[in-house]
């Protein structure tokens, strides 16, 4: 059995598509087997929603009449930081920048209740941004100061761009030390008091497609509450991570980078997000549709959270000091369950990500293409994988010298 | 005139390890009833306690308290979730020292029970998008 991306769009242009979601294709593979399956199922949505770190909007205000010249300058949305090393009226604001005031981990744990994640959100959301911008003042471009509100509906362009988002797996964290950490995977309490993790597991995008044979660049998505696109594989893209005997990575491994119109998202799918003694950040919502082209597609998306292994990695030492330590190893369907046992003792477990949404997302996809008004995209090109060897390094550092 | 009061006491780093409700007994003449207690070493502390006595030395109990640092708080204040920006993730789940949040298994979706809620506020800065809030 195989089918083209183009037969399926035809199904799904006169509404005949079958689209079900990567939970109930579970349950649907089990009961009529891989075969069967993969000839009436043409398509499995994915989802996640989670907090992103490596997120990010850039946009073009217009021009001020007289000009002013915002690349290399200072720039601030709602006293929070934004990145003015681009063109004139061109502007980036990442997830984790904070207002210069903010106290950080001065006073510890640091709150970061408002930052870049809140200025995108705000944005979205269409309320109004104060923009603040010193210049230096050129001959073309003579204004040197700029206090003024500006709005998602008139400025020229607003574009999400997330250079690392859908990690395809991920560290479940814990504590070994006696203090309570602060950390972005939430709040770990001393002695192993509890554990976070962050997945949607088979729900996943990632995860269900192990070896990117269907997500590749130009991959249209859900993202934000919108559309977007796969740009590229996202930072840190670590294809060679070990893999267990379906493929399924057992480390954090493939990531993409995405990036869509932030004019037609949606504040629910774009949540600033605190995480306390860390910072700021955003919470981003991300659907994949996966195209059932053969049976062995089909096979991957019947990945179960009981498939999927997460390493327990302890936050308070070996992390930080990027020691190769793994406490434990756990399967989603254990940690989901609410707590696990580690040496004897049960240690209550809780997600940073949430499966419940990442459900609703899926859903809405699913209910996009149901309705002819998603089709999928042939991706331009594949995402390294396997074969390219590559794999994430760390920073080499080198003695600088006058 | 005895008075009898339910509050919740947080006990910054440096006081953790101190006999302070020893004291209140001792010096006070205070009888106290522990309902609820989380004591996490290098953390806050907290404590809810029902604190019973004879009004002055009652009064003169949570002087002696303020005095040495424990912020108190009565149990009048109340924490509610705004349902709106509560993503259910979950985070919220282990840092509850009264277990007011719970995951249903079948939906995913957290629950909260302002019953069992005694206003710590622990969960406040501990939502990662914020949804908990403190009401007066
Ligand atoms: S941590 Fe906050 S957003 Fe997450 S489930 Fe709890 S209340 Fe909701
Ligand atoms: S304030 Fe939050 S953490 Fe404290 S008891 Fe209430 S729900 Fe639990």
């Amino acid at each position: 059995m195989s089918k083209t991306i183009e037969e399926i769009n035809d199904r799904i242009r006169r509404g005949e598509a079958v689209v079900v979601n990567a939970e109930e294709i579970i349950a649907i593979a089990k009961e009529k087997g891989i075969k069967k399956a993969a000839q009436e199922v043409d398509v499995v949505t994915t989802g996640t929603f989670g907090p992103m770190c490596s997120s990010a909007a850039y946009f073009n205000i217009g021009h001020s009449n007289p000009r002013i010249k915002l690349g290399g300058g200072r720039a601030y949305l709602n006293d929070v930081n934004a990145y003015a090393g681009l063109a004139a009226t061109d502007l980036l604001i990442g997830a984790n920048a904070l207002p210069d005031d903010d106290p950080r981990n001065r006073i510890y744990p640091g709150e970061f209740n408002y930052g870049g994640g809140h200025v995108i959100e705000e944005l979205v959301a269409g309320k109004d941004i104060r923009l603040s911008v010193t210049a230096y003042g050129t001959d073309c471009y003579p204004r040197k100061k700029l206090e003024t509100l500006i709005n998602i509906k008139d400025i020229n362009e607003a574009v999400l761009f997330n250079p690392r988002n859908v990690y395809q797996n991920y560290n479940a964290a814990i504590n070994v030390s006696g203090k309570v950490i602060y950390t972005y995977m939430g709040i770990l309490k001393p002695n192993m008091g509890n554990i976070n993790y962050s997945t949607s597991g088979q729900l996943s995008p990632l995860l269900n497609d192990p070896y990117y044979k269907t997500i590749g660049i130009g991959t249209k998505v859900f993202l934000g509450g919108g559309i977007g696109f796969v740009a590229w594989q996202g930072t840190q893209h670590n294809p060679s991570a070990p893999r267990n005997e379906k493929g399924v990575p057992t480390r954090g491994s493939g990531t993409l980078a995405l990036i869509g119109d932030l004019k037609q998202m949606r504040p629910e799918w774009l949540r600033g997000t605190s995480m306390m003694g860390y910072g700021c950040t955003l919470t981003v919502g991300v659907g994949v549709p996966i195209p059932i082209l053969s049976e062995e597609i089909l096979e991957y998306t019947t990945v179960t959270d009981a498939d999927i292994i997460a390493p327990v990695i302890d936050y308070s030492s070996d992390y930080p000091n990027m020691v190769a330590n793994i406490i434990a190893e756990v399967s989603y369907a254990d940690l989901k369950s609410g707590k696990i046992e580690i040496g004897g003792k049960q240690i209550p477990t809780a997600s940073l990500s949430s499966y419940s949404r990442a459900l609703i997302i899926a859903d809405t996809l699913k209910e996009w293409i149901e309705s002819g008004r998603f089709l999928l995209t042939e991706p331009v090109e594949s995402l390294p994988g396997i074969e390219s060897g590559l794999k994430t390094k760390p920073l080499k550092e080198r003695p600088v010298t006058e | 005139m005895i008075v009898s009061k339910k509050i919740v006491l947080h006990f910054p780093v440096r006081l953790v390890d101190r006999a302070i409700v020893y004291h209140l007994i001792k010096d006070y003449d205070l009888e106290f009833n522990i309902m609820k207690a989380s004591i996490i070493p290098d953390a806050e502390g907290l404590m809810v306690i029902e604190l019973r006595g004879e009004q002055a030395n009652y009064d003169k109990g949570i002087k002696y308290l303020t005095e040495t640092g424990v912020r108190i708080q009565s149990l009048g204040q109340n924490v509610l979730r705004n349902d709106e920006r509560c993503t259910h993730c979950g985070a919220c789940v282990t840092v509850c020292p009264t277990k007011a949040f719970k995951l249903d298994p079948d939906s995913r979706l957290i629950s909260f029970d302002a019953g069992k809620c005694i206003a710590c506020g622990l969960c406040l800065k501990a939502c990662p998008p914020r949804a908990m809030e403190l009401h007066f």
